[in-house]
């Protein structure tokens, strides 16, 4: 590179200018560093206001890749890492995806009594009435996700953990902290089991 | 949000952080420490890559004990890891390659830094503490092969603990301390595992920031190559931020090489290990114990029953007291002196070391 453009390039880093003048724009980057390091050679002790435009381009270019890179490491390393914590909740997402449940003997149960069960992932309540009827619902209080129990004396689903109360029929919330009545399931009643279908 | 506004609302938050934490202390601190530069440099980042290869370690062994289960389910836990959990096999692949890397950084720190003559007066206990981490590593390596509870692993660790049985007197009592009975069994798996997670960590890190420490305290030891300079003319690099970057880029390079290693060539599972079977044919230990093995061998044959294991141990014992007290004795390397006697020495372990290992592999 001759002499005279590395001073255009110079006095360009002097100034200060914030605007690329067409030698410098033209200039290659091999320049620019030139000019800065004979810049100090020169002795200038005036403060610099800015660096070079091209050098702030440059120096935003590479943080740029760096910052890419590292994104890209991150998710290299992250996406293994989450999948492999995850596969049991992918497990029991395929577990929970069940929608129909047959109790063998569940035909048998006493009026007047509960049979806790597991539908999917989660328990539920199957209930054979004093009047011969039967409901089956979710087991798992809307409130806080405590497991619920069917209590026959008094004709309730209660939850121990808040005092929740439901009704044995609909599955309402009848008093205390639930915000939503259970899950109801259908229930079909055969001889020698029971068939819970969800929906 | 303008420009000062942005720059004030940063003052302000670093300022919050300096007062309370130092810092400016901190990195006035990093900037003044400087790290040698010569043709031998390299050997530096040795240190470093184990250090990053043991934090490797730690996370991909936290990732593990996710879904390990110790005891008699252990084999089938890992076999869920490998073929049934989503990147489990890169996880057990990158522990079980980085732990190989580990063990063979860590020796390459070692000879690196005994052919430097770093472990020379005022450095002793760094020496020490090295080697204790390098033994502490091997044992990381002994009690976690046996985790997997495959064919190789269950045969791997009875013939392992023969040879502490064939000791006397005390052989056979702290060879059935370690399996918890006359075999190995799933409560040999377990105390293992014990070792493994709780024991050996709580040995090792302590005894890891006792050796970082020292290297801090007294700096980047020069080989006496370079001691013999005068001063003026020895080079050296800031540590922050030019030797931090190119340590961190070492780092990055190690990643790599994991990541290549684990996912080309992950870890296979053998048949569960079963006492009844015969061993299979040409069983032998990692590479890092191949050398003590072949030696063993070597005696065994020499010598008739057992007194062949006892005089091989006896001799590595004795090799071991030796390059441990390599410090005391090496007193001719004194400033700036050429110590051509422990060079020897340290080619001669070097020498031994390797010519052993491939011994054993061919002997197979």
């Amino acid at each position: 590179m001759s002499e005279p453009e590395k001073k255009v390039a110079l006095t360009t880093t002097e100034a200060g200018v914030a605007t690329e003048t067409s030698v410098a724009g033209g200039a290659s980057v091999a320049t620019e560093a030139d000019g800065a390091t004979q810049s100090e050679e020169t002795e200038q002790t005036e403060a610099m206001p800015s660096k070079a435009p091209e050098e702030m381009h440059r120096r935003a270019f590479i943080y740029g890749l760096a910052a890419m890179a590292g994104c890209g490491y991150a998710a290299a390393i992250g996406y293994p890492v989450y999948r492999y914590l995850a596969s049991p909740v992918e497990k029991a997402a395929t577990a929970a995806a069940v929608n129909e449940i047959s109790l063998p003997k569940a035909d048998e149960l006493p009026k007047g009594s509960a049979l806790m069960f597991k539908f999917g992932t989660a328990p539920a309540l199957l209930i054979h009435h004093a009047d011969d009827t039967w409901s089956a619902m979710s087991a798992v209080c809307t409130h806080l996700a405590c497991t619920v129990q069917y209590e026959a004396d008094q004709n309730r689903i209660y939850c121990g953990c808040h005092s929740g109360v439901y009704d044995p029929k609909t599955g309402a919330n009848v008093a205390g902290p639930p915000p939503r009545p259970l899950t109801l399931f259908k229930v079909t009643v055969h001889p020698g089991s029971v068939t819970v279908t969800r929906g | 949000m303008s420009e000062a506004k942005k720059s004030s609302w940063k003052t302000a938050c670093y300022q919050w952080l300096d007062e309370r934490l130092d810092l400016a202390g901190w990195l006035a601190f990093a900037k003044k420490k400087t790290v040698p530069e010569h043709k031998h440099s390299f050997w530096y980042y040795w240190g470093g890559i184990s250090l990053f290869l043991f934090l490797v370690q730690c996370l991909t062994g936290v990732l593990l004990l996710v879904y390990f289960r110790p005891g008699p389910e252990a084999y089938e836990s890992v076999r869920q890891i490998t073929y049934e959990i989503h990147f489990g096999w890169l996880i057990r692949a990158a522990h079980s390659w980085s732990a190989n890397l580990m063990i063979f950084a860590v020796m390459v720190h070692m000879f690196s830094a005994a052919f430097m003559k770093a472990y020379r007066k005022p450095r002793e206990f760094t020496w020490w503490s090295g080697l204790a981490l390098l033994l502490l590593s091997m044992l990381f390596g002994f009690s976690g092969y046996l985790l997997v509870w495959d064919e190789t692993a269950y045969f791997a660790t009875k013939v392992g603990l023969e040879i502490p049985h064939s000791l006397p007197w005390i052989g056979p009592f702290l060879a059935d301390l370690a399996r918890g009975g006359p075999d190995v069994s799933p409560t040999t798996l377990q105390r293992f595992f014990a070792l493994h997670v709780v024991v050996i960590p709580a040995i090792f890190t302590p005894i890891l920031v006792f050796h970082l420490w020292l290297v801090q305290k007294h700096g980047n030891a020069v080989p006496p190559s370079e001691e013999a300079k005068p001063k003026e003319q020895r080079k050296s690099i800031p540590f922050f931020p030019n030797f931090l970057m190119k340590d961190l880029a070492m780092w990055l390079i190690t990643l790599n090489v994991i990541a290549i290693l684990a996912s080309m060539w992950p870890v296979q599972l053998g048949p569960a290990a079963d006492p009844l079977k015969p061993a299979p044919v040409g069983i032998h230990p990692e590479w890092y114990y191949m050398s003590s093995f072949q030696v063993l061998k070597i005696f065994g044959a020499l010598f008739p029953g057992t007194t062949g294991e006892v005089l091989g141990m006896i001799l590595f014992t004795l090799g071991l007291v030796l390059w441990a007290l390599l410090p005391l004795y090496d007193t001719s390397s004194q400033f700036g002196k050429r110590a051509k006697q422990a060079t020897y020495f340290i080619l001669f372990a070097l020498f031994v070391l390797v010519t052993t290992t491939i011994w054993g592999y061919l002997a197979l």
